[in-house]
């Protein structure tokens, strides 16, 4: 048996800075607000070490880069949503995670590199995140920015140099991505009641991921992520992203228990705040493309066996020797 | 009150290699040298630009991104550091700087008449995005004038380069209409890149000329292809080549900065003065100048 993951929970966070600024503005924006509530009790009862952070709204181009300032300090105010109001923080980065976890992305090939300069602007989705889910400091940080240019094998490579700074480290830690689901904002002003997805077919792309990650299937989601991005998502990148690093950090498979905190439109996009704790078994009898992610043991027939018989399969099992429901 | 007029207008990319190379007392990290073509390029032309008179820059960056509508810089002054989010390591600029806020909203509310979605951004904390500080500085380092700055309203991601030809064509129409309602002599600025494929790797030394070149040579024919028409004061048919260049060349011009400028031009024939063509980690960038009020003046067709 493995020793325990070092990731021992997920989330995935919208970035838009109504729940943090204007809750009260909106019904479904406070209920957002509600759910970041939740999960910020969630992470206050764990114990992890590091709050390790995937942020499509930091974009690179060299590479990726990791925010290694120890403190930052600034007032943020959003290049679209500046009449919402300023945002002031001071954050706990963990900087010698960050240093290591840079080593561990150049060691498997990738370019990359700290940052740590007075001013940098962290991105609004990671101040509203960490503004609202850690609003305190008591866990460090550490976030990674999302190449532009980056597919899917390069952003795998970032998850597993990720955990591998983390088991060298011997810290636990909760992996967040900060990402909508569909990102279509309404391209007229509205008022805050008027809020609705943009449109429905952002609206069924969204419950179907709802529907895969309430089930735990992080993996099977990860796999739609092209499809996901020619359906849902505005072209500002090559590919949508998060859920090949989510999955990537956390382990391949759909060992998990899914959780919505809360599914709203904010200003057209679809806004979710999902967790992902590790579960003992897989949530459905699904067709799995293999019985283990991390050796390759022969075809398996997939409709051959049961559930029960299935229940032996790494690929089935919890990857870690802790009790059910642990996260 | 007296007729306002566009003096001159300019494609002024802003990479911060330039201004880093430049060594200037805002920007914090020290260069040895580098990317001489395109910072000589832009001595050029601030010689051409100290002969003439104006009252303003206004400058449209594809680096304030904005999803919804085109918004102006309505704060009479910002004074911060801007630090970029990409390359961090070579720009960390103190800015102090002045905004001509009433062209802004003159700008603003033909923009708002004219069917385009727009918002003036009030909040005095705001960060000033490091495409206006760099197209800006380069142009005119004294800061001795106001400026203007608009956001590009992000039309090519979220719909296609058509749509955002559309809008720019739009755009450039009411800046110019503002412009002359103003009575202010006026210097436009379209800060973007040609193509804009980058290498995605960093030599150790950013300076190293050795490690720079285009990314592709179709991005370069392209290039070329585009200061050609430039320079043969074919503007009409630049602009309507710039869909296909944006898209087989990743082009800047999806910020729609250079058809803004073009369309507030009202598409000059008379040919355009280039400065400088240069590659800037792989992305290629010219610096050239439509000096139109000299052109309107001696005759020359618009």
């Amino acid at each position: 048996m493995k020793n325990r993951h070092p990731v021992i929970g997920g989330y995935v966070l919208p970035g838009l800075p109504h729940p943090l600024l204007v809750p009260e503005a909106n019904p479904g924006w406070s209920r957002l607000r509600q759910g970041f509530e939740q999960v910020r009790a969630e992470i206050a009862e764990s114990d992890a070490d590091l709050l390790l952070i995937y942020s499509t709204m930091w974009p690179s181009v060299v590479g990726h880069q990791i925010q290694a300032d120890p403190e930052p300090e600034w007032v943020h105010v959003d290049e679209l949503f500046h009449d919402l109001g300023s945002i002031p923080y001071k954050f706990r980065m963990d900087a010698d995670f960050a240093a290591d976890y840079c080593r561990q992305c150049r060691d498997r090939g990738l370019q990359a590199r700290t940052v740590a300069y007075k001013g940098f602007p962290i991105d609004t989705g990671s101040v509203v995140a960490l503004k609202l889910i850690n609003p305190d400091n008591r866990i460090p940080a550490t976030i990674v920015s999302s190449n532009v240019y980056a597919d899917r094998a390069e952003t795998v490579v970032l998850a597993k140099s990720a955990v591998a700074a983390l088991e060298r480290s011997g810290k636990k830690a909760i992996a967040i991505v900060i990402s909508t689901l569909s990102n279509r904002l309404h391209q007229e002003w509205i008022k805050p009641e008027e809020d609705q997805v943009h449109s429905l077919k952002d609206q069924e792309w969204n419950a179907k991921i709802l529907d895969f990650l309430k089930a735990g299937r992080l993996e099977d989601t990860a796999q739609l992520s092209r499809q996901i991005h020619r359906e849902a998502r505005v072209h500002k990148v090559v590919n949508f992203k998060p859920f090949w690093w989510l999955a990537s950090v956390m382990g391949e498979h759909n060992l998990y228990t899914g959780t919505v905190f809360g599914y709203e439109a904010v200003f057209g996009t679809g806004s979710a705040v999902i967790g992902l704790r590790r579960a003992t078994r897989a949530a459905r009898d699904l067709e799995f493309d293999e019985e283990s992610p991390e050796r390759y043991i022969g075809d398996r027939n997939v409709l051959g066996p049961s559930s029960d018989s299935m229940s032996g399969w790494s690929s089935q099992v919890q990857v870690a020797s802790q009790p059910p429901g642990e996260a | 009150m007296k007729k306002g007029c566009i003096v001159a207008g300019v494609l002024a990319p802003h990479p911060p290699h330039l201004v880093y190379a430049e060594n200037p007392p805002q920007n914090e990290p020290r260069a040895e040298c580098g990317w001489e073509n395109l910072r000589w390029g832009y001595e050029r032309l601030r010689k051409n630009l100290e002969n003439i008179d104006f009252d303003t820059l206004v400058v449209l960056s594809p680096h304030w991104q904005t999803y919804v509508g085109t918004h102006f810089l309505g704060v009479e002054r910002f004074s911060s550091v801007s630090v970029d989010p990409i390359f961090p390591n070579l720009f960390r600029y103190h800015y102090d700087l002045t905004v001509d806020v009433s062209l802004a909203e003159t700008m603003e509310r033909h923009a708002r008449e004219a069917g385009l979605v727009t918002r003036m951004m009030r909040n005095p904390d705001f960060r000033v995005d490091y495409g206006t500080i760099v197209s800006c500085h380069l142009t005119r380092p004294a800061w001795d004038k106001p400026i203007v700055s608009i956001s590009s309203h992000r039309s090519t991601h979220y719909f296609s380069p058509d749509v955002m030809l559309a809008s720019s064509l739009k755009l450039g129409h009411a800046t110019r209409e503002a412009i002359e309602a103003s009575g202010k002599r006026v210097v436009l600025l379209a800060s973007n890149s040609l193509s804009h494929r980058h290498f995605t790797t960093e030599a150790e030394v950013p300076e190293d000329m050795s490690r720079e070149h285009i990314y592709h040579h179709g991005q370069y024919l392209w290039d070329m292809k585009v200061i050609e028409l430039m320079k043969a004061g074919k503007t009409r048919e630049l602009v309507e080549l710039v869909p296909d260049f944006t898209e087989q060349t990743v082009a800047e011009t999806d910020s729609g900065a250079l058809t803004w400028m073009l369309s507030a031009l009202d598409f000059p024939s008379y040919p355009a003065e280039v400065h400088a063509y240069g590659t800037v980690i792989g992305t290629g960038n010219a610096v050239v100048e439509w000096a139109h009020e000299a052109h309107l003046v001696s005759g020359g067709a618009a």
